[in-house]
């Protein structure tokens, strides 16, 4: 037997995630760490009046910010109208594959952008720079939606955040990331923001790859020196419709549910998974830039 | 006992980044008005060329300093900048710049650097204010207009006991008025244009009197950006650094912005 995992306090919930697409996607990656699919609907969708209830929840506890995940939230036919409600609350940021964006919707949503005094990020997932990089991950095809979807946001002026997960050798990272900028302003994207996540072996990853090892745990030394706001559970919870859970990466583990209100989730977690293990290593994942949450030095 | 005071003027002066000229003219602006505090908030160094010339100006004219990241990361001759980017292109930026300005700051500046303090607290009557550098809660967090609540706002004035904060750190400046007359102001830095285009930089001056309560006015300020931008060429720093300062447009740590205050800018 090893040492019990330690556990995480939550500081204060900085940010406030929202299942908000289940676990209904169009599209079935290979890497995605919770195995959403058009088919898996293990988490279903939250409505606006879910939402609401949150968003006015939130605002005796302080958070700072909103993020929108699924599946694919724009599936979700109340999404545009939770996010119109959420900036008259504060910061939103949707994580999305856009390959189902509707140009009515991006109107719709730059006119409440622009009246707000708080951003709306798009994050857009993208695997490759080409259809031969990217399509084998994500699926035939998807790499000219996705763009397509990209090339919208920009019309719409918004400036999305193109996030892709890295499944590529360090070696090769400055000439993928060189190339993936190329491929953006080629296609209209005059400056364009990149965000490289690592990949977690969990879901459908686990099968792609390798799985985590048993010895891939973070231990009660591992914690000792080290700055645990740099891990999402420190600072966040994440509403699904079952109720309030630990982070977005762990939902599918039973362990993960806390409680059905905000404030009674705001107890200590044991990380006792894998996942926690390349949390550790890498750091907040999941948070935009502008909240100057990284690892010290990458 | 002293008197009660009834009205006070001062001074807030967010990050230098070496920008001397500017604090020089700052210092000038503030004798014409007449103050009766300086206060700065803190990173002192960046950006800018000569660092040693920042310090001899803030001890002639009694600025009280507040220690940023950057300070600490100089005073204690640290790695980095601790500014946190996560960009391959911000950080080159930055790494080069913090290297330069450890490089060329004196022990006995750095010594300054290594004893300020992290926040400073005064009352105005009944009003309570903190001065921090990034937020209340951490000197190296970001605080944008545009990514934070006002709830969390004001969680942090309930939390840390204030009912006017000031802060810099991000480099633009903003102002949200909060429940019960509390307020967080954003003071601005003088250590280089707001991306908006123009070239001129800011600090905030803040009055207060026991009858007309709480006033803050944030002050542009015009300085030799000519002579700045040939003196960071001159030192060998970075191109990029003299066309923020020429052009009033940042050109490096952009992809920290949220995407409001990023779409406001031109690159
Ligand atoms: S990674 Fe994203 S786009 Fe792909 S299946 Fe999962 S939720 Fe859908
Ligand atoms: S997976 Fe990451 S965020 Fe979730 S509990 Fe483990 S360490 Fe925390």
């Amino acid at each position: 037997m090893t040492s019990p995992a330690p556990s995480v306090p939550l500081s204060h919930l900085d940010d406030l995630w929202f299942q908000v697409g289940g676990t209904l996607c169009n599209l079935t990656c290979n890497h995605c760490f919770i195995s959403c699919s058009p088919k898996n609907d293990s988490f279903g969708f939250l409505s606006l009046d879910d939402v609401k209830k949150r968003l006015l929840e939130s605002v005796a506890l302080g958070v700072r910010e909103y993020y929108f995940t699924g599946g694919e939230p724009f599936l979700n036919r109340e999404m545009v109208a939770i996010l119109v409600e959420t900036l008259k609350f504060g910061p939103a940021t949707v994580l999305t594959n856009a390959t189902v964006l509707k140009d009515e919707w991006l109107a719709d949503l730059q006119a409440a952008y622009s009246k707000s005094r708080y951003s709306l990020e798009f994050r857009v997932s993208i695997d490759g720079f080409s259809p031969q990089t990217n399509d084998p991950i994500r699926g035939e095809g998807t790499f000219a939606r996705a763009m397509g979807g990209v090339q919208k946001l920009v019309q719409h002026g918004f400036l999305p955040i193109i996030t892709a997960a890295r499944t590529w050798s360090d070696e090769r990272e400055l000439e993928v990331v060189q190339k993936f900028v190329a491929m953006l302003r080629e296609a209209g994207y005059a400056r364009p923001r990149l965000k490289i996540l690592p990949t977690l072996q969990l879901g459908a990853e686990e099968q792609r790859s390798c799985g985590y090892h048993e010895l891939d745990r973070v231990t009660p030394d591992m914690l000792a020196d080290y700055d645990a706001s740099l891990l999402v559970c420190e600072h966040s919870r994440i509403v699904t419709d079952r109720g309030v859970h630990v982070c977005p990466i762990l939902i599918e583990s039973a362990d993960s549910l806390l409680g059905q209100s905000l404030a009674e989730s705001g107890v200590s977690f044991p990380l006792s998974h894998g996942a926690c293990f390349t949390c550790y290593q890498y750091g907040a994942i999941c948070s935009n830039a502008s909240s100057g949450r990284s690892r010290a030095k990458a | 006992m002293t008197a009660t005071v009834l009205k006070t003027r001062i001074a807030l002066l967010g990050g230098i980044y070496s920008n001397y000229l500017a604090l020089g003219e700052a210092l000038l602006d503030i004798k014409q008005l007449g103050v009766d505090a300086i206060y700065c908030l803190g990173d002192m160094g960046a950006f800018g060329p000569y660092p040693n010339r920042t310090f001899p100006l803030l001890r002639e004219n009694n600025v009280l300093c507040l220690q940023g990241n950057y300070d600490d990361s100089i005073g204690n001759q640290l790695d980095d900048c601790q500014c946190g980017y996560t960009d391959p292109r911000d950080n080159h930026f930055a790494q080069i710049s913090y290297d330069y300005t450890l490089a060329n700051t004196s022990a006995e500046n750095r010594r300054f650097l290594r004893g300020l303090p992290t926040e400073i607290r005064f009352e105005l009557g009944a009003l309570r204010v903190l001065l921090c550098h990034g937020s209340p809660r951490k000197t190296n967090e970001f605080l944008w207009e545009s990514a934070t609540s006002s709830h969390f706002l004001e969680y942090l004035a309930d939390e840390h006991s204030s009912d006017a904060t000031f802060a810099t750190h991000t480099g633009v400046k903003w102002r949200r008025e909060l429940s019960g007359g509390r307020q967080f102001v954003n003071v601005g830095v003088l250590g280089r244009p707001e991306n908006d285009g123009r070239q001129c930089v800011w600090y905030t001056l803040l009055e207060w009197s026991a009858a007309a309560g709480l006033a803050i006015t944030f002050r542009p300020l015009d300085y030799d950006f000519r002579r700045l931008a040939q003196e960071i060429r001159q030192e060998g720093l970075p191109e990029e650094f003299a066309q923020t300062v020429e052009t009033g447009w940042w050109t490096t740590c952009l992809e920290i912005l949220p995407g409001k205050e990023r779409s406001q800018g031109k690159h």
